[in-house]
C-alpha cells in the first residue's frame, strides 16, 4: 500500500492511508499516513459505528493540506484486539447425530445461523472462495481424510486451494458465530472458532499433520492464523 | 505476545524500495474534490472470486457491496469485516460525506490491491500495475485517494 501510495502522488494524486503496523509505514515512508492502533483486518475501526469511522476519515482528510511529507501521524484512540478471548457466550450446537463425525455433525447444525447471518448482511458473505456454504460439510469431510493419512495430492488440494479450504471454513463459522455471541471484539470469533469448535480444532490438528509429513510451507503457514497455535 | 503484536512484530520493517516522497497539492478544496477507496483488502466481486498473491488490481465499481474478501493471509480478524464491510472499506461512510459537503464526490470505481506482497522490490507495481491503476483514477476525473489496508 505504502509504494502504491508513492507512485499515485508521482501520477499526480493527492493520497492518504491507514497504517496498522507504524513499523511498515516508518520504513516505506509514503508520503501521508495515519497511524492507528486498531486490532489488525479493522482498519476504520469499529464494525457498525458509523460515527467513529467517520472520525478516522476526517482525520486522514486533514492530513491532505500537509506538504511535508512523509506525514505519519498516530490517531487518537486505540482499540486492542481480543486474542485469546473467546465470546463469553457463542454456544454451538448440541449433538444431533452421534453417526457422523463430530465436525460435520456441528457444521450441520450451525447452518441456521449461517443463515440467518446472511439474511443481516443483505446476502453478503465471505464463504465461497473453493465451494459455496453447500460445500462446506464436504471440506470437512476432506479434512477429516487427511486426518486418517490422505495427503494434500489424495484429496486433489494444491497450496493455494488448502488455503482456501481453511478460509471457507472459518468464514462459515464465524458468520455462525456473528449471530451466536454475546460479543465480537477482533479476533473473538476467530479464538472461538480455532479453540472451541470440532471443526476448527480438527484444522490446526491438520495443520500440525501436514507440517509433520513436510507437505507444502505454504499450505502449512496459511491454513490457519499464526495467531492461533 | 499475542494477537495482532506477534504479526506486528513479524511485518515490521519489512524491506521497501527506497522511494522518495513526493506530495501533490490539491488545487481546489476537498468540498470539490473526487474522492476513490484502494483496499489492499484483496475485496473482490462476488461470483469473481480467487485466492490472490500477485499485484494485479480489481475495479471495483462504486455501488457495488456484495464483495468478496480473496486476501490469502488469515492473519488478521475477519469478524469486522464480515460485520460490516466498512470497517475496512468506507464506501458507506464516503457517500455519507458527499451528502454533508465535506468531499465533492465519489468516483466511479475504486480499486482493490492484495496486500502482503511477496515480491520485495515492487517492480511490477512501481512500473506496471500501480501507474495503470492511478491512470485509471485520473481518467475517472479523481483527485484523492484514500488507502484502506487490513
Amino acid at each position: 500500500m505504502s509504494v502504491l501510495a508513492h507512485v499515485f502522488e508521482q501520477a499526480g494524486l493527492a493520497t492518504v492511508g491507514i497504517s496498522l503496523v507504524r513499523g511498515q509505514a516508518e520504513a516505506a515512508k509514503p508520503p501521508r499516513m495515519l497511524n492507528v492502533d486498531f486490532p489488525l483486518g479493522r482498519p476504520l475501526g469499529k464494525p457498525n459505528d458509523a460515527k467513529f469511522q467517520a472520525s478516522v476519515l476526517m482525520a486522514m482528510f486533514g492530513l491532505l493540506e500537509r506538504t511535508d511529507v512523509p506525514v505519519l501521524e498516530d490517531f487518537a484512540q486505540s482499540i486492542q484486539d481480543q486474542s485469546g478471548e473467546a465470546p463469553d457466550s457463542c454456544p454451538l450446537p448440541p449433538r444431533h447425530n452421534p453417526g457422523l463425525p463430530a465436525a460435520i455433525d456441528e457444521a450441520r447444525g450451525l447452518r441456521n445461523a449461517y443463515d440467518r447471518n446472511l439474511e443481516a448482511t443483505g446476502g453478503r458473505t465471505l464463504v465461497g472462495r473453493i465451494a459455496g456454504v453447500e460445500g462446506i460439510v464436504g471440506l470437512i469431510e476432506q479434512l477429516i481424510e487427511i486426518e486418517n493419512g490422505s495427503s494434500l495430492a489424495d484429496v486433489g488440494w494444491d497450496p493455494m486451494t488448502t488455503i482456501a479450504v481453511g478460509q471457507d471454513i472459518r468464514a462459515y463459522y464465524e458468520e455462525a458465530g456473528l449471530q451466536l455471541a454475546n460479543n465480537t471484539g477482533a479476533r473473538q470469533l476467530e479464538t472461538w472458532f480455532y479453540h472451541q469448535t470440532e471443526t476448527g480444532q480438527l484444522i490446526r490438528r491438520v495443520r500440525d499433520l501436514m507440517k509433520e509429513r513436510r507437505e507444502d510451507g505454504t499450505a502449512v503457514t496459511y491454513i490457519a492464523p499464526m495467531t492461533q497455535g | 505476545m499475542a494477537g495482532d503484536a506477534i504479526i506486528r512484530k513479524n511485518v515490521s520493517g519489512l524491506p521497501s524500495p527506497d522511494l522518495t516522497p513526493t506530495a501533490t497539492v490539491l488545487d481546489k478544496p476537498l468540498s470539490e474534490c473526487k474522492v476513490a477507496i484502494c483496499t489492499t483488502a484483496g475485496l473482490r466481486p462476488a461470483g469473481d472470486v480467487k485466492l490472490w498473491m500477485d499485484t494485479s488490481f480489481t475495479v471495483l465499481p462504486n455501488e457495488a457491496r456484495d464483495l468478496q474478501l480473496s486476501h490469502f493471509s488469515p492473519n488478521f480478524d475477519r469478524a469486522g469485516l464480515t460485520a460490516d464491510l466498512n470497517t475496512a472499506y468506507p464506501a458507506d461512510r464516503l457517500n455519507e460525506l458527499v451528502d454533508a459537503g465535506v468531499i465533492g464526490s465519489i468516483a466511479t470505481n475504486n480499486l482493490s490491491f492484495m496486500g502482503a506482497q511477496m515480491d520485495a522490490t515492487f517492480s511490477a507495481i512501481i512500473q506496471d500495475t500501480g501507474p495503470a491503476a492511478a491512470q485509471l483514477l485520473i481518467d475517472d476525473g479523481v483527485d484523492v485517494v484514500i488507502f484502506t489496508p487490513v
